[in-house]
């Protein structure tokens, strides 16, 4: 069931963390995110929907950096809200953030992908998973602690001399695997390869991974892809505790309508990468343009079945 | 199989075809090397000798060797003999027995067949067993301690003595092979193994021009010390700056291409570098190389037989066994300081940096690793101790050219750390041992003289036995010696992680 509480408030409008401007990304000739703009708000589940092809994960590549956006604008505020005219004023100094007394502002589309990442602090999962396979775990999830990790060794001069204060820092690093350990329930496994975890541990290994990172922004690609559904509920139940425990955001890509329509906040719906629905699950889920986009139905009597459908889904 | 009454294993008809077919493949691929030979006249011409008996000889080898072979693959499967292996068998042998014109080739040829049969026997059996019971490769296995603590202690305290025990068992004169040869040599592998295993063994990236930095290394201590007469101990540092220097500079354009690309690049560059060392005379003096480098001393005391040399300090009669095992313990002492920083930067973020890299690169990059820095330190880390060996390596010879920094040591350090598992520095040291210890060894074989004739020279087969050893490492152990990889920290229980699942790059 969508939180009617949190549909109600539009944060997205009132309290936006990434602020997407007429996005556009071509290869070659083909255009797959054409002018599309949308707002992510600061504690809400945001999910990204739409059918195959419509340019989902492209928007994903551009907001994590993987790509460079063909034109438009990402801006990310890492604290406070991303104010319009805040990021107008970013924009002109052509730099690639800039801090104001809320907090830092970043201009996505001008930083390369490890960077975004570090600074910017948007953390990403692949829809094909992209674990380390022949290391375990736990050093996966120490992988993903580097940046800090790697200040603390002193660029590994203090590390290699075997400095106390390293060593600290370290058991910190393992402390906080730990803890995402045990919210995935994966504790026992430790010290087993990544590579020899079943498929829906990998899938909760590889989120855990990503907010070992201290991400504000935690982005998702397809999470319940090939998971049962009893999965499918823990799932919901780890985003809803990242959510509200460690106050991340989640942006999600997602197909399976029992785990958009129950935990997003707002939901954005793509085809042929152009925005067609941007609101409240409900709002969305009513939309016919939305059902017949994205079930490719025309026949009125079948669009109404399917609409019923959907709606006993999500309740 | 073809012929459909045979359910287990081939039936007889089928094994004389499939050991023909074998025999047609041998006669092809061994045509150029065994049916012609090259030998020079008594004008020193060189002129064609025909040996068409050598390649039918073989051909008939094989023959019955693969025939064999299967047949009793299938009597293991039928359990029960087929009626005529044995005769062939014999058969075989007389064959051999009878080709070869003097006794001494005939026993040459028996010997050969024998361990042809052997060999096709075991690897049949080895075969047979792989397609009957699938190996279950467990994913994680507990660590035995003996095999994780225990072996490197032993062996850290033998390496430490053993010059000692040579010295005392052997004299001063009979050690210094064993010593030099031995010792010296297997540890220059060794370190250099160690160095490249950061590269290609731990971030994953193919490098064939490790060799550069070696020369880089080796002409950085022999220009130093001729032209500015710096001490050893001063152009060590140096050598390891400028190799890491360079392997920036080799780093900073390439390390965007990968795999493949990445490789030739590198390739490229060991070239290049000897291109440079061999032309640009001015500097390096070219061909000839540079001579009269100084030679080690012992911490500014010569290794001389004068009053105020090293045997005289010591109040020892002059020997020069005492410069040789002086080296010795340096390259030791430097191998295990390549061994001590690899292993400790492994437990460290840069270190699983480079091993995240070898992993998955676009997952690194999605946890703001820095890609392009973290091979730049793993490339520079490997040419400085790359640099290190290099320098140790002129100091050891007095001299230096660049005949010794061709491709061919690049590819004998790539194969030590391929061969002993990419990423355990255990695995590369045996490795080193095997490969530079074998072709030392085959030297000592006097007794295969006795076998093929007192012209045969077993160290000339290095390469044919090379060859042969990467093959059959293929097929039994494609993942080296060492497969299993070490996790760099535990949380309960220190498990070896099965080389089925490390990943060894994309470049």
């Amino acid at each position: 069931m969508a939180d009617t509480s949190h549909g109600a408030t539009r944060r997205w409008m009132s309290d936006p963390l990434l602020v997407v401007e007429h996005l556009t990304m071509r290869f070659g000739g083909l255009v797959a995110v054409n002018d599309l703009s949308f707002e992510v708000g600061r504690g809400d589940i945001t999910a990204l929907i739409g059918p195959n092809g419509a340019g989902k994960t492209t928007v994903f590549n551009c907001v994590t950096g993987f790509y460079k956006p063909s034109q438009g604008r990402l801006a990310l505020a890492r604290e406070g809200r991303a104010l319009a005219a805040d990021v107008a004023a970013l924009t002109r100094t052509g730099k690639r953030s800039r801090r104001f007394p809320e907090g830092d502002l970043y201009l996505l589309e001008r930083m390369p992908d490890f960077q975004i990442t570090r600074f910017a602090r948007v953390a990403r999962t692949f829809q094909n998973i992209r674990l380390f396979p022949g290391m375990t775990v736990l050093e996966n999830l120490i992988v993903a602690q580097h940046n800090p990790l790697m200040h603390a060794s002193g660029m590994s001069l203090l590390g290699l001399l075997g400095w106390p204060s390293y060593l600290a820092r370290e058991k910190q690093a393992v402390d906080k695997a730990a803890f995402w350990l045990d919210q995935i329930g994966l504790t026992d496994r430790a010290d087993d390869p990544a590579g020899a975890l079943p498929y829906g541990a990998q899938r909760r290994l590889e989120i855990a991974r990503a907010m070992c990172t201290d991400p504000v922004l935690l982005c998702l690609d397809e999470p319940a892809a090939g998971l049962n559904p009893r999965e499918s509920l823990e799932l919901n139940a780890l985003l809803r505790m990242i959510r509200d425990r460690e106050g991340t955001s989640i942006l999600l890509i997602e197909h399976d309508m029992s785990v958009v329509m129950q935990i997003s906040d707002h939901v954005i719906v793509l085809d042929y990468g152009i925005r067609i629905a941007d609101g409240t699950p409900e709002e969305v889920r009513n939309d016919p343009r939305v059902i017949a986009a994205y079930l490719g139905v025309e026949d009125e009597d079948e669009l109404q079945a399917v609409e019923a459908e959907i709606a006993e889904v999500a309740t | 199989m073809s012929d459909p009454g045979a359910s287990a294993g081939p039936a007889p008809r089928s094994a004389v075809r499939e050991a023909a077919f074998a025999s047609l493949v041998t006669a092809g691929l061994a045509f150029p090397i065994l049916a012609l030979g090259t030998q020079m006249d008594l004008s020193n011409r060189i002129v064609l000798e025909q040996r068409w008996s050598w390649l039918v000889i073989a051909a008939v080898l094989v023959f019955f060797g693969r025939l064999c072979a299967l047949l009793l693959a299938d009597w293991r499967a039928r359990a029960l003999a087929v009626p005529g292996t044995w005769p062939l068998v014999g058969g075989a042998a007389m064959l051999v027995t009878q080709a070869g014109a003097a006794p001494e080739n005939g026993l040459a040829w028996m010997a050969i067949g024998a361990a042809m049969i052997g060999a096709g026997f075991a690897l049949d059996r080895r075969l047979a067993s792989r397609g009957a019971v699938a190996p279950d490769v467990p994913a994680a296995r507990a660590v035995n301690p003996l095999f994780g603590k225990v072996l490197p202690g032993v062996g850290v305290i033998a390496l430490f003595l053993f010059p000692l025990i040579m010295l005392w068992l052997l004299g001063p004169s009979g050690s210094l092979k064993w010593i030099n040869n031995f010792g010296i040599q297997i540890l220059i592998f060794v370190m250099l193994g160690w160095g490249l295993n950061i590269v290609v063994g731990l971030a994953g990236l193919l490098d064939l021009g490790y060799v550069a930095f070696y020369a880089v290394g080796a002409y950085a201590y022999a220009l130093l010390s001729t032209q500015f007469g710096l001490s050893f101990w001063w152009c060590l540092p140096l050598a390891g700056l400028f190799a890491a220097l360079w392997g920036v500079i080799l780093g900073f354009p390439v390390l965007r291409l990968r795999g493949d690309y990445l490789a030739i690049v590198t390739l490229a560059f060991g070239e290049i570098i000897g291109a440079v060392l061999t032309n640009w005379t001015d500097l390096t003096n070219g061909k000839a190389g540079i001579m009269s480098i100084p030679r080690i001393t012992f911490f500014g005391v010569p290794f001389t037989a004068g009053d105020n040399g090293f045997a005289a300090m010591f109040g020892l009669a002059f020997s020069p066994i005492h410069r040789t095992i002086f080296l010795f313990y340096l390259i030791l002492c430097l191998a295990l300081l390549t061994n001590f920083v690899t292993i400790r930067l492994r437990r460290m973020p840069v270190g699983r940096a480079w091993e995240a890299l070898r992993e998955d690169e676009i997952a690194c990059r999605s946890l703001g690793i820095n890609t392009t820095n973290t091979k730049l330190t793993a490339f520079a880390l490997g040419a400085m101790f790359g640099g290190f060996a290099g320098s140790f390596f002129a100091v050891r010879q007095g001299f230096v050219n660049p005949d010794s920094f061709t491709f061919v040591e690049s590819a004998t350090i790539l194969a030590v750390v391929v061969l002993g598992g990419m990423g355990s520095q255990i695995g590369v040291a045996l490795a080193a041992i095997v490969m530079v210890g074998g072709t030392e060894i085959l030297r000592e074989l006097e007794f295969l003289k006795l076998i093929f004739g007192s012209s045969f020279d077993p160290a000339l087969y290095r390469m044919l036995i090379f060859g042969f050893a990467m093959v059959v490492m293929m097929i039994w152990r494609p993942r080296g010696l060492i497969s299993g990889r070490s996790p760099s920290v535990v949380f309960r229980t220190r498990k070896t992680v099965s080389g089925a699942l490390v990943n060894e790059g994309h470049g």
